[in-house]
């Protein structure tokens, strides 16, 4: 037989055991080696949670008292996690997308950061979970009585009230220790996460070693076992069924508003990939948790004596049979249960009073100062210690008040109905923009009502609280507000009846509230990004930067994120922002990145008010509010529109101005043509006109002179001419009106054909190298013009190539696309000042002569281009290169 | 609202079973909720000289339904998981939503 002595030496152990592991935890993951503890597996097991020491002793009591309702318990969280694509699926991208710290944040943060909303669910948790808390430490006193007295008839000699006294203590200072170690205020605890994996591997073993050894040891196997359940008390069906399917809906949804539950499920959530796979995996888990509560039950009824406490069956059934190490393996498994939800819950319900009550508080004590003076964290952290006594203390007090008699899954389901109050708000807030915030708080406030009116007060039994005559006749002897039969509605069970109408009435009031209100923009806004979180995912309200201070935000994020924290974060903004200072600039998006990282700390609903309190208020932006409203979507539409209208408006006179400035140019390129023209004319016109004078009127000339005149003014006439010509052609091209003839050549037959007609008749002479041409090169252009194109450029270089020794090298290349024929000369080279004059009409550089008229090159310039070419100088040491190219 | 203009209205092969296998994935829960339903159906003890339905058949079916939605979640995960690989995320298929 187990002493008491060796049982507390056993937990101690275990404990120790425990907080190793969580230390070993999280050491790993400081050092980055903790990639396995946010496995998929470990994901599941925390999920375990759910199966508290209820679950552990008390489902087992239940069938033995029920048969097969139980299992209710279960089903619903295995539909709620196999149904994950249609709620869990959303919740947990919105608890990742807005850091969200626990479900009053949720709310809160949903229904525009509302504080009051949080208080109220936070109010509301406390209330709700506290049954649950006594129910642990019920179970944990009664498991340790068991071990004294075996058959579990009478209290053994054990005072329950003060053991329950120390087990309370003894589980807060676990708890103390356990969450709250590191000062490091963030919401996800590695150590604990995998502290509670192990914990429900413990729970599952024990569970399923007592029920193998009642299965194979006791009844002889598996068919025998059947028929033993058969032959026993609970051997036929005998659920009620409002009770199966109200129980089912209410466990479900318990699943989703525990306060632990949403800690497990969504803030430690590293990876929503992991939710996937417990979507089936939890299930299993759930399933083996229940496999043999039935087998343990009916053996606990078959061989102990009738007055035994089937609560204890796990316990009892072992020791009846001598079996004292599963016995305490058993024992352990309950402790695991109990001390794993006590740790959560009470974390999960510290979080959300230190931050949705005591720090508002703390912060409206300090005044509207932009410094927050003293060290936040340690507030925070001194915060949820002492929430977490309290929360402990308020769960012994219950178990003291209720007398420690009840049977455990009556408890239990008091404190679920309790929870699933969230439910309405939770789900409206997730999926319909049209919920507001005076809406869930009256859904909240009317279903808690109704909760604590139909199940809590009357759980203590008559005339602890609630009179017996007001529970017989209802208030005032107004018979329809019986709490166990409102109405008058008779004959329901209470927990059905206290399920339904709060519920009903609390989604009633949801939507009503909901729709005779009118939200807030920042309700608004939140919404959207609640129910769109697939579509967006990003924040989008803002806040006006220019108020806030980054010193000042520096200050106040030190001490909520902690030094090395908050410098990291700013020296990375600053990094992003792309300068070398300490501190970013208080962009909106910075403001909002801050405000994000100190919500895992403290909360959205504080945090918010925090940064505005240094910012001076938030500002929704116009763009901000047409994102909020779906039924905006017309007018951004319009606005759209708008938006493309005015800047075609903007297009048509950025071209008409276009437009209007080419005109002025060319009509001052065609004043500047005009002008330079009449000068090209005038000056040949000039020398015919005076020549001509002479011959006409001086009689006394000699033939000699008068051939000399008369051939001045013909070389005059020609050059005219020639002006004239080039002139003809210039327009001709430039007007596009040219005609091209396309026709098949090689390159050499045009260079050729250029070389012969520029050097007949030529003055000077200069050496002409086309070794470089590659003889094959084939061309498909208009070969005249081109042949003009090279003329031009070999006579130019005849005329103006200073040089002793003249040469002019003609080379080409052959590319994929085009052709270039390099024209490169010996001569001086061109003033890099007039490059970019070359190819103007009328720029003669090199001429001194004025022999020419200035065209040549503009000429050959228009052509190349309408040959779809180009020309181009190219500067070249040691003289001039002309390089021409032909498109292919 | 009308879809977005370059949103398809038919999904290639591949995509198609994707959105079955998600639809399948919805449904799966709701088959779950009825199918455990059933036991309100059955008649309790002391029914009018109908035999109550015994534990053991009950042990069963439920536990029976239980194993099965494992097995359907399970394999539709894995169908899941695997075409997620290849046609990319599960969100950018959501985002519009042709059938």
């Amino acid at each position: 037989m187990a002493s008491i002595n060796l049982l507390i030496a056993v937990c101690l152990i275990y404990v120790t055991f425990l907080f190793l592991v969580a230390f070993a935890a999280e050491r790993a993951a400081a050092q980055g080696r903790g990639n396995w503890l946010r496995s998929p597996l470990v994901y599941t097991l925390s999920l375990s949670i759910y199966c508290t020491a209820w679950t552990f002793y008390g489902a087992v009591g239940y069938a033995a008292r029920s048969g097969m309702e139980f299992v209710t318990i279960y089903l619903g969280p295995s539909l709620v996690m196999i149904g994950w694509w249609w709620f869990l699926r959303k919740l947990v991208r919105v608890g990742r997308t807005q850091r969200v710290t626990s479900v009053a944040d949720l709310i809160s943060s949903r229904y525009g950061k509302s504080n009051v909303l949080a208080i109220v669910v936070t109010v509301m948790a406390v209330i709700g979970v506290t049954p649950y808390i006594a129910l642990q430490l019920q179970s944990v006193t009664l498991s340790l009585s068991i071990f004294s007295d075996p058959t579990g008839t009478t209290d053994g000699g054990m005072n329950l009230v003060s053991a329950g006294f120390w087990v309370a203590l003894g589980l807060a200072l676990f708890t103390v220790l356990f969450g709250t170690r590191n000062l490091n205020a963030n919401e996800r605890h590695n150590g604990v996460v995998i502290a509670i994996a192990v914990e429900a591997v413990v729970k599952l073993v024990a569970l399923l070693a007592v029920g193998i050894f009642v299965v194979w040891g006791v009844a002889g196997g598996l068919s025998e076992m059947m028929i033993r359940i058969d032959n026993s008390e609970i051997g036929q069906w005998q659920v009620d069924g409002s009770r199966w399917t109200a129980l089912t809906v209410l466990s479900g949804a318990a699943f989703l508003c525990l306060p632990r539950m949403f800690q497990v499920l969504v803030v430690e959530n590293d990876d929503e990939r992991h939710l996937h796979i417990a979507s089936w995996a939890f299930p299993i888990y759930l399933m083996m948790m229940s496999l043999f509560v039935v087998p343990i039950a009916v053996v606990g009824l078959d061989l102990l004596p009738e007055n035994s406490n089937p609560d204890l069956f796990v316990l009892t059934v072992p020791l009846s049979q001598g079996q004292g190490g599963l016995a305490i393996l058993s024992f352990l498994g309950g402790f695991s249960s109990a001390t794993s939800m006590v740790i959560v819950a009470t974390l999960a319900l510290s979080t959300m009073v230190s931050n949705h009550v005591v720090m508002p508080i703390w912060l409206s004590f300090q005044g509207h100062g932009a410094t927050v003076s003293g060290d936040v964290r340690n507030v925070v952290i001194f915060a949820r210690r002492v929430s977490i006594l309290v929360i402990i203390a308020l769960g012994y007090l219950y178990y003291r008040v209720s007398g420690g008699s009840g049977a455990l899954a009556a408890i239990g389901l008091i404190s679920f109905i309790g929870v699933a109050q969230f439910l309405p708000a939770m789900i409206g807030g997730i999926f319909w923009r049209g919920g507001t915030r005076v809406g869930a708080l009256t859904g909240l406030l009317v279903g808690f009502a109704i909760w604590i009116y139909t199940s809590l007060l009357p759980s203590f039994g008559p005339d602890v609280v609630l009179s017996s005559t007001l529970l017989e006749q209802g208030p005032f002897g107004i018979g329809w507000l019986r709490p166990q039969a409102l109405f008058g509605i008779k004959g329901i069970d209470p927990t059905v009846h206290a399920v339904l109408w709060s519920l009903l009435l609390n989604t009633s009031g949801f939507i009503l509230g909901s729709l005779i209100s009118f939200p807030k923009p920042l309700e608004r806004l939140q919404g959207a990004q609640f129910v769109n979180v697939f579509a967006h995912s990003g924040h989008a309200h803002g806040w006006s930067g220019s108020a806030a201070q980054s010193e000042d935000l520096m200050v106040m994020a030190q001490r909520i994120l902690g030094g090395p924290e908050a410098q990291k974060l700013f020296r990375r903004e600053a990094q992003i922002q792309g300068h070398d200072r300490y501190l970013p600039e208080p962009t909106p998006d910075f403001l909002q990145r801050v405000e994000r990282e100190m919500s895992a700390s403290v909360g959205a609903a504080t945090a918010h008010a925090m940064i505005s309190q240094l910012v001076g208020g938030a500002s929704v932006s116009v763009q901000d509010l047409m994102a909020v409203a779906d039924e905006s979507a017309q007018m951004l539409e319009y606005s759209n529109q708008l938006e493309a209208k005015s800047s075609e408006l903007l297009d048509t006179a950025r071209q008409l101005r276009d437009v209007n400035a080419k005109l002025t140019q060319i009509s001052v390129q065609k004043d500047a043509f005009l002008s330079q023209i009449s000068h090209e004319l005038r000056t040949p016109m000039t020398s015919i006109r005076s020549f001509s004078e002479i011959l006409r009127d001086g009689n006394e000339l000699k033939p000699t002179e008068q051939t000399k005149y008369a051939s001045i003014i013909h070389v005059e006439a020609i050059r005219l001419t020639r002006l004239l010509d080039d002139l003809l052609d210039l327009s001709v091209l430039e007007n596009g009106q040219v005609s091209l003839n396309s026709a098949r050549g090689t390159l050499a037959d045009v260079i050729g054909h250029a070389v012969t007609t520029t050097q007949a008749g030529a003055a000077k002479s200069i050496k002409i190298d086309t070794s470089g041409l590659d003889h094959a090169i084939e061309l498909h252009t208009d070969l005249d013009r081109l042949a003009q194109v090279f003329i031009n450029l070999i006579s130019n270089a005849q005329k103006y190539c200073k040089s002793s020794e003249p040469e002019l090298s003609i080379s080409a290349l052959k590319t994929e696309n085009v052709t270039c024929v390099f024209f490169t000369d010996n001569g001086l080279p061109i003033p890099i000042e007039t490059h970019a004059l070359i190819f103007e009409k009328f720029s003669r550089i090199n001429d001194q002569d004025g022999s020419g008229a200035g065209l040549g090159l503009a000429i050959c310039r228009e052509i190349m281009v309408r040959l779809g070419g180009g020309i181009d100088y190219v500067t070249f040491e040691g003289g001039n290169r002309f390089e021409v190219r032909i498109p292919n | 609202m009308q879809p977005p203009p370059s949103a398809p209205v038919f999904l290639e092969r591949r995509s198609y079973r994707q959105r079955r296998m998600m639809d399948a994935i919805r449904l799966l829960p709701l088959v779950g909720l009825l199918l455990w339903l059933v036991p309100t159906l059955w008649a309790a003890t002391d029914g009018d000289g109908v035999e109550p339905v015994r534990m053991s058949q009950a042990i069963v079916y439920v536990f029976g339904v239980w194993v099965c939605l494992i097995l359907c979640a399970g394999t539709l995960w894995r169908y899941l998981k695997d075409s997620d690989d290849d046609v990319g995320t599960t969100e950018s298929a959501m985002k519009t939503d042709p059938k």
